[in-house]
């Protein structure tokens, strides 16, 4: 399998009224072609923010990259101009967002808005625009007809306004979709739908997608492989049975006990602490406030990706078994 | 004995428009349910958004009129009593909502929000009031030093915590939890989950709660109501629905709930189509434009509830017909 996307060591941090928050710090990440890839951690934990670095749609100055690199078919996405992002964007890599209907605009038909993205990446004339954005609609499940493409975001469900989002981030063939949470508003046998969708996507036109979630269950049953973050770095990646069946890191043990499938309440294990603030992160390992196998280590160097399994990496001195350096086995 | 009894409850709301306020039309937001809920336990209503379980447990707490129908609660019919009777006996019925910062007025301060119901209700002051104020936060897990802040410098699992002191400040026997733990990260959760379970044990609660998360549903309730589109569909104890579920819509809504276990990828079941309005809700069986399984008969007439085993299943199926097949396999 080829790479098609490369987040290695990433960096960020954006200035604030209170301080510089260091929002990322050491995101790793791998999409290869036609792979799904979920990204899973808890509110604030940088997944977002990771997906928005990537199509470079995080605001300057406040947003600051301060290491790593990112890369798109070998090609360094951070050494691109604002205008060579814009084309990049929605013809090689798309993104839709967890509330579908605040990513449309409610006074212009969908078809409008669709037929817009593929006029501007394809500069092709309106009538083959509108063919376009019909075979869009179809790839996504909905009626490909005029009458689709001329309703308001408004006269859809939200599972249907979620699907115009896919067709939109289709219309022009991207071969990498970003899904910031594309089910979190929506019921659950609607969710099913979706999730469905997205790999059907996969399925039919060899869509690769990173899905960013916070349901462990989304991500167990979509993807191929997972990363998990914790509080702006990526703790341990792997194949998603790999990673949910043996994890190695203790937040993605701690944080798999912490779901309540399958336990009765009283069984329930918690993580004690809160997540730190990112102004003042703790020093090396970010979760070793909260980690019940904090060695002396832990506090005062940051841990590298080693490699525990097949394409399974960890950043744990505990789990790999290397306090005194994580340096002969380490990633990248 | 039951401690909660509600008979055939319907609640309508009617849609009004134009000038003279004219009733154009009526949303069925509940329609003829009835359950119980046994001292001590735990009756969690559950369904997808717009299924009508907040509207029902609405009704309970004599937040809106019901349309038609009873509720008994400790032996007394509610229906007929006058304000300030119903007000007295809704002491013993308290509420958690989804939102703590939406529920906490901002600019109180903890001590004062719990100490509210305790002065309006059971006029308490002086010193006895601030000893029940410093014993209920310690009994949700908040120390002294949170006393005097306000609900801004709290996380959203402390504020949960600051409404369910509150809740129990007037010793209620029954206490409506409508979607607790929704807004929350799973870490969170968990213990959010635990501290009413244990709060339940050591108090002898009864809980109605109401959740659209079947794993947290799973964790907490003894009997369960699956509600779709402002009816009951099926209702039992709970372990027996989750292990053996009768009625399409149950097996569906259970087939789309992804789970985080990676044994059980490509269990998922996906049913097509979307919930239709509660203003014109589908004649017969409301499920029926749905249902894989669907008969003439279920389009023209509503199913009773009928005993199965130790449940309760409204559909025109055979008892022991297989619904285990209610939508399709995922793509995987």
């Amino acid at each position: 399998m080829d790479d098609l996307l490369q987040v290695r060591d990433l960096r960020l941090q954006f200035r604030s009224m209170r301080g510089v928050v260091k929002a990322l710090d050491g995101v790793d990440l791998t999409v290869h072609e036609r792979e799904i890839v979920g990204l899973v951690g808890e509110s604030g934990c940088g997944k977002t923010i990771t997906g928005l670095a990537i199509l470079g749609l995080l605001q300057r100055p406040q947003a600051e990259i301060t290491g790593g690199e990112i890369s798109y078919r070998g090609e360094d996405l951070l050494a691109k101009s604002d205008k060579e992002m814009q084309d990049l964007r929605g013809r090689e890599i798309s993104m839709v967002f967890q509330d579908p209907l605040a990513s449309l605009n409610p006074v212009f038909q969908v078809g409008h808005q669709i037929e817009d993205v593929v006029r501007i990446h394809k500069g092709v004339s309106k009538r083959e625009s509108r063919e376009t954005a019909r075979r869009a609609l179809a790839e996504v499940g909905l009626p490909a007809n005029d009458e689709t493409l001329k309703r308001y975001p408004h006269q859809f469900s939200g599972g249907m306004r979620q699907r115009v989002c896919m067709a939109m981030a289709l219309a022009c063939g991207s071969p990498l979709l970003i899904a910031d949470e594309p089910t979190t508003a929506l019921d659950v046998t609607i969710q099913a739908q979706i999730l469905n969708l997205l790999l059907r996507l996969r399925e039919e036109l060899g869509v690769a997608q990173v899905i960013i979630t916070h349901n462990v269950g989304v991500a167990a049953q979509t993807c191929d492989r997972i990363a998990v973050m914790y509080a702006g770095s990526v703790v341990e990646e792997g194949p998603v049975v790999e990673v949910l069946s043996r994890p190695r890191h203790p937040y993605t043990i701690a944080l798999y006990e912490c779901l309540p499938h399958g336990h009765t309440a009283s069984e329930l294990q918690t993580i004690p602490g809160t997540v730190p603030d990112l102004i003042t992160p703790p020093t090396g390992c970010r979760f070793h406030p909260r980690c019940e196998h904090v060695l002396d280590v832990c506090p005062t160097a940051k841990p590298q990706p080693v490699r525990v399994g097949d394409r399974h990496w960890v950043s744990c001195f505990w789990a790999t078994g290397q306090p005194d350096g994580a340096d002969s086995e380490a990633a990248s | 004995m039951s401690l909660l009894l509600v008979d055939d409850l319907t609640v309508h709301f009617r849609i009004r428009r134009g000038l003279g306020k004219k009733s154009v039309d009526t949303v069925h937001a509940v329609d003829d349910i009835s359950f119980e809920i046994a001292q001590g336990e735990t009756l969690a209503l559950v369904g997808e958004s717009g299924c009508g379980k907040s509207t029902a447990a609405r009704a309970v707490l004599q937040l809106v009129k019901p349309t038609s129908g009873a509720i008994r609660f400790l032996d007394t019919d509610l229906t007929d009593l006058s304000a300030r009777q119903r007000r007295k006996m809704m002491r013993d019925a308290q509420v958690v909502f989804q939102d703590p910062f939406s529920s906490l007025n901002p600019r109180m301060t903890v001590h004062d929000l719990v100490a509210e119901p305790l002065r309006a209700q059971a006029r308490k002051g002086g010193r006895e009031l601030e000893a029940r104020v410093l014993a209920l936060l310690e009994m949700v897990g908040l120390g002294t030093q949170h006393l005097w802040r306000r609900p801004h410098e709290f996380s959203g699992g402390q504020c949960q915590r600051i409404a369910i002191a509150r809740a129990l400040a007037l010793e209620p026997k029954l206490v409506v939890l409508d979607e607790p733990t929704s807004a929350l990260d799973v870490s969170v959760q968990a213990r959010i989950l635990v501290l009413l379970d244990d709060l339940q044990r050591r108090l002898g609660l009864t809980y109605l709660f109401i959740a659209h998360d079947l794993a947290v549903v799973e964790s907490m309730a003894h009997a369960l109501a699956v509600m779709y589109l402002g009816r009951i569909v099926e209702q039992g104890p709970a372990n027996e629905i989750f292990r053996d579920p009768r009625h399409p819509y149950t097996v569906a809504l259970l087939g789309s709930s992804p789970s985080p276990d990676p044994e059980s990828r490509g269990a998922m079941r996906v049913l097509e189509g979307d919930v239709p309005s509660a203003v014109h809700p589908p004649e017969g069986c409301r499920f029926h434009p749905r249902c894989p399984f669907r008969m003439d008969i279920c389009t023209t007439e509503c199913p009773q509830p009928h005993a199965v085993g130790g449940r309760l299943v409204s559909c025109h199926l055979p008892d022991d017909f297989d619904t285990s097949a209610t939508g399709t396999a995922m793509l995987l």
